[in-house]
């Protein structure tokens, strides 16, 4: 290191430097002045959209994506207003939020919980946003639920099915609209035992992870509730994708039933070699060999092509769906992007309009505001029928769909068809369910 | 100074000044202006690039030194976090515990992996150490999931246990602190249109992060770093005169997995919250890049390293469309919309593509990486001529 010589000229410049800078007007804060955390103060209001763009759910990350920008669009006063039309709350009035126009900042999670975290904390501590939305997995939305919670800005979970997220990890400043594990065994199991009897032996294929675990749980105890006997719960690992070696031993076991609590691409591939092994043309116990996948997504269907005709699920929406709500929906999206929506998208879109649409009823960005008043809210006209916001745990309550393969598909979004409306009541649960159970919301959390 | 000489006391100082003011230099655009997405000053950006930089420095300490390339130092880091969490858990939310535990842990797991892997060398060493971090993946994400809490990983509760610490209110969340000093206190300096934050936490991690890096320079001036660099250019001729080299390479894989475990210690402690993706390969794999990029076996560079590519994953990968038409909203439609398709692909989810192509550059025209550069760069202009190149490490910073 050298010093150069302190100079005349030096001098001079650098006395001209500091003194424009000490001109600036300078002050030290500590940060929360403002009652909570990233309260906005000029004319707009930033919200924060955290989709996984790159990973195994970068198909969802990106319908997601879409289903915010269409939301921004019509929360500012633009396009054909969508579900605000239909939606049974009319506090939004297409001028922004509390008048405020709606930015947003986008991020990506790479379905991991460390990316997630750090890219949520960049839009909360860099972007000043007020809210954060989106996710595609259990893991990172209970990462990022937790992370909204200590930095004291609201969450609203995008596509989330495990228990966890409003269970045994729910948080005050966290709201899932989407359904979970829970409501899928409850919904399907009736539908099941009305299909196929209830003597039937069922054998389990679950993806080793969180998620799998409450899946199985949950389809195990409502099918064993129905009569159903579960033979074997046999766990994958999340990397597989040659399910060979566990479908061969399924047929030994003597169940005739196989049930695959997978997701994504790990159903896709499972369900592709199931089919290819026979199994759906085997006879067993004297009844017909039968596969059920507890939760279905569009984009997994087409994954799996012709594979998943005939195959029981449940949905948290789909765009066939014939009430008004929905078909407002598919309209703006499809007159926008040229496709119908997929559930990731409706989910995420109805999370962002029910966070407007609190605030405006509340009249203030306050997450605890927020909080009050999303606590038990019902509301209607959102796709889904008459909705309530349990205060309990901040889950949704709603009608859950059965859907299954459709065997002739006009087209390549269409390969669901709507078995049956699960109404509300079968599929709700006590907030300590033992399913459920060990967690506890704790207290809003403004910010410092 | 510090037993140091006069050109590492230097190069101290310089990292030192610009830890110290790191929440002025990664913030040199204005608030509200367009250039304002490029500003890293953060608290979290700030954490991540000292505590991946601490990481980065662990692993340089055996790879830029012995030449063993490990594949699996991700393991490490991750043992450490799953140590200080637990720590924070069990005993008290206070950040030294955590940290020395953490330290204490990922050394002992390096001790079992280094003793089992440098058994072998070269591509065989990287396969079992790529090898043991998969299988830490795998036991993290399922089977321990009683104890790692698996996909959805572990977090403090305000129902834990924490025999040191008073019970907290129902429904608090527990917040990582140092007798007192929490982790996420930031003070503002807000000069005109400047807003520089200061947090508690970057200090924290940036000290810690400074004596890491006085204790690798003084491994690379010792005996014993002298000992790892002859591994590096012949461990056989070393064999063959009689010396053991393995205590040399086992205590060096220990060192660097401390460093390591350290690195995990502070992401909890700054974060408090631990994943087991953060011990996937593609995290091993990214020290590795991170030492290549900013110049192996060099002192600074993989500081350096890790800097950059956490820059690109949290700067460049938050640039989308809108961000883009905004930028070139002053030109013609029809030139905005072509230049906003030709960059887009480079920015946003794309930012990999972008990391990829700068890292062949390095590799390919830099072979010393970023250090190389900047020498390069101070030679075009130096006044004098370049003193004699020590291929050890004693290098000026690129600045």
């Amino acid at each position: 290191m050298s010093f150069s010589k302190l100079t005349r000229r030096g001098l001079m410049k650098t006395g001209a430097a500091a003194s424009a800078g000490l001109t600036l007007p300078t002050y030290l804060r500590a940060d929360g002045h403002s009652g909570f955390t990233n309260a906005p103060t000029g004319s707009t209001v930033t919200l924060g959209f955290n989709v996984p763009q790159s990973g195994p759910y970068a198909d969802e990350g990106a319908d997601e994506l879409r289903a915010y920008e269409l939301a921004v669009e019509h929360l500012n006063g633009g396009g054909d207003g969508g579900l605000m039309n239909t939606f049974s709350s009319k506090a939004l009035q297409g001028n922004g939020i509390l008048g405020k126009k709606v930015e947003y900042v986008t991020g990506d999670t790479q379905t991991k919980s460390d990316a997630a975290r750090a890219s949520a904390k960049s839009m909360i501590e860099k972007d000043g946003a007020v809210m954060i939305t989106g996710g595609s997995s259990s893991g990172v939305a209970v990462a990022v639920q937790a992370l909204c919670q200590e930095a004291g800005v609201i969450f609203m979970a995008g596509l989330t099915h495990s228990n966890d997220t409003t269970g045994k990890d729910k948080r005050a400043n966290g709201f899932r609209h989407f359904f979970n594990s829970y409501m899928s065994g409850a919904a399907l199991a009736p539908v099941l035992a009305n299909a196929y009897g209830t003597d039937r032996k069922a054998y389990h294929l679950t993806a080793d992870y969180n998620w799998g675990y409450t899946t199985e749980e949950a389809v195990r105890s409502s099918t064993e509730a129905m009569g159903w006997e579960t033979v074997n719960a046999v766990k994958t690992p999340l990397t597989q994708t040659d399910f060979s070696a566990y479908i061969a031993p399924v047929l030994q076991s003597g169940a005739d039933t196989l049930v695959l609590n997978h997701y994504g691409g790990n159903m896709v591939n499972s369900l592709t070699n199931a089919v290819q092994f026979g199994l759906r043309d085997k006879q067993v116990n004297g009844k017909d060999f039968q596969i059920v996948v507890p939760l279905y997504s569009r984009l997994m269907a087409k994954g799996a092509g012709a594979n998943v005709k005939g195959i029981f699920g449940s949905t948290n929406w789909h765009w066939s769906l014939t009430d008004e709500g929905s078909k407002a929906f598919v309209k703006s999206f499809g007159t926008k992007y040229g496709f119908p929506p997929s559930q990731a998208a409706h989910t995420c879109y109805v999370q962002a309009l029910l966070y407007a649409d609190a605030v405006e009823r509340a009249g203030s960005f306050n997450p605890c505001a927020v909080v009050e008043a999303l606590e038990d809210f019902e509301f209607d006209g959102m796709g889904n029928g008459p909705t309530l916001y349990r205060g309990a745990d901040h889950q949704c309550f709603k009608d859950v769909l059965v859907v299954k393969g459709k065997e002739n598909p006009e087209s390549e979004f269409d390969l669901l068809e709507i078995v049956e409306v699960t109404p509300v009541e079968q599929v709700t649960y006590d907030p300590d369910h033992p399913q459920m159970a060990g967690g506890s919301l704790g207290t809003c959390n403004p910010g410092a | 100074m510090l037993g140091l000489n006069k050109k590492d006391f230097g190069l101290l100082i310089i990292v030192a000044i610009l830890t110290m003011a790191a929440p002025f230099i990664l913030n040199p655009f204005p608030e509200g202006s367009a250039m304002a997405q490029f500003n890293a000053g953060y608290p979290d950006l700030m954490q991540r690039l000292v505590i991946f930089g601490i990481f980065a420095i662990g692993f340089n300490i055996l790879f830029g030194l012995t030449g063993y390339l490990s594949f699996g130092h991700a393991a490490f880091l991750g043992v450490g976090s799953y140590a200080a969490i637990w720590m924070m858990k069990l005993l008290t939310m206070n950040v030294i515990p955590a940290i020395v535990v953490s330290i204490v842990i990922a050394g002992l797991f390096a001790l079992l992996v280094g003793w089992i892997s440098l058994r072998r060398s070269g591509i065989y060493f990287s396969i079992l150490t790529l090898a043991f971090a998969q299988m830490s993946y795998a036991l993290a994400y399922s089977v321990l999931t009683p104890i790692t809490g698996g996909e959805t990983g572990l977090q403090p509760k305000y129902t834990d246990p924490r025999i040191l610490d008073g019970a907290l209110e129902a429904g608090q969340s527990p917040r990582a602190n140092l007798f007192g000093l929490d982790m996420r206190a930031s003070s503002e300096l807000v000069m005109g249109n400047w807003v520089f934050t200061f947090n508690a936490g970057y200090y924290i991690a940036a000290i810690v992060m400074l004596i890491a890096f006085y204790m690798s320079i003084r491994i690379f001036r010792s005996p014993f770093g002298m000992m790892l660099r002859a591994v590096k250019s012949n461990q056989q001729r070393m064999n063959y005169t009689g010396l053991n080299s393995k205590p040399y390479t086992l205590a060096a894989f220990v060192i660097s997995g401390m460093y390591a475990g350290l690195a995990g210690g502070l992401l909890v402690a700054m974060d408090t919250q631990v994943g087991a993706e953060r011990m996937f390969w593609t995290a091993s794999g990214e020290v590795v890049l991170m030492t290549i990029l900013g110049g192996a076996g060099t002192l600074i560079g993989p500081v350096l390293g890790a800097g950059l590519i956490k820059y690109m994953e949290n700067i460049v990968s938050k640039i989308n469309k809108g961000v883009l038409e905004q930028w070139f909203a002053f030109m013609p439609d029809g030139i905005e919309d072509l230049l906003v398709t030709m960059i887009y692909p480079f920015v946003g989810k794309g930012w990999h593509l972008t990391l990829g192509i700068i890292f062949m550059l390095v590799v390919i025209f830099l072979p010393g990486g970023l250090v190389e550069g900047g020498q390069r760069i101070g030679r075009l202009f130096g006044r004098k001529k370049p003193s004699d190149s020590s291929p050890d490490g004693s290098k000026t910073p690129a600045e």
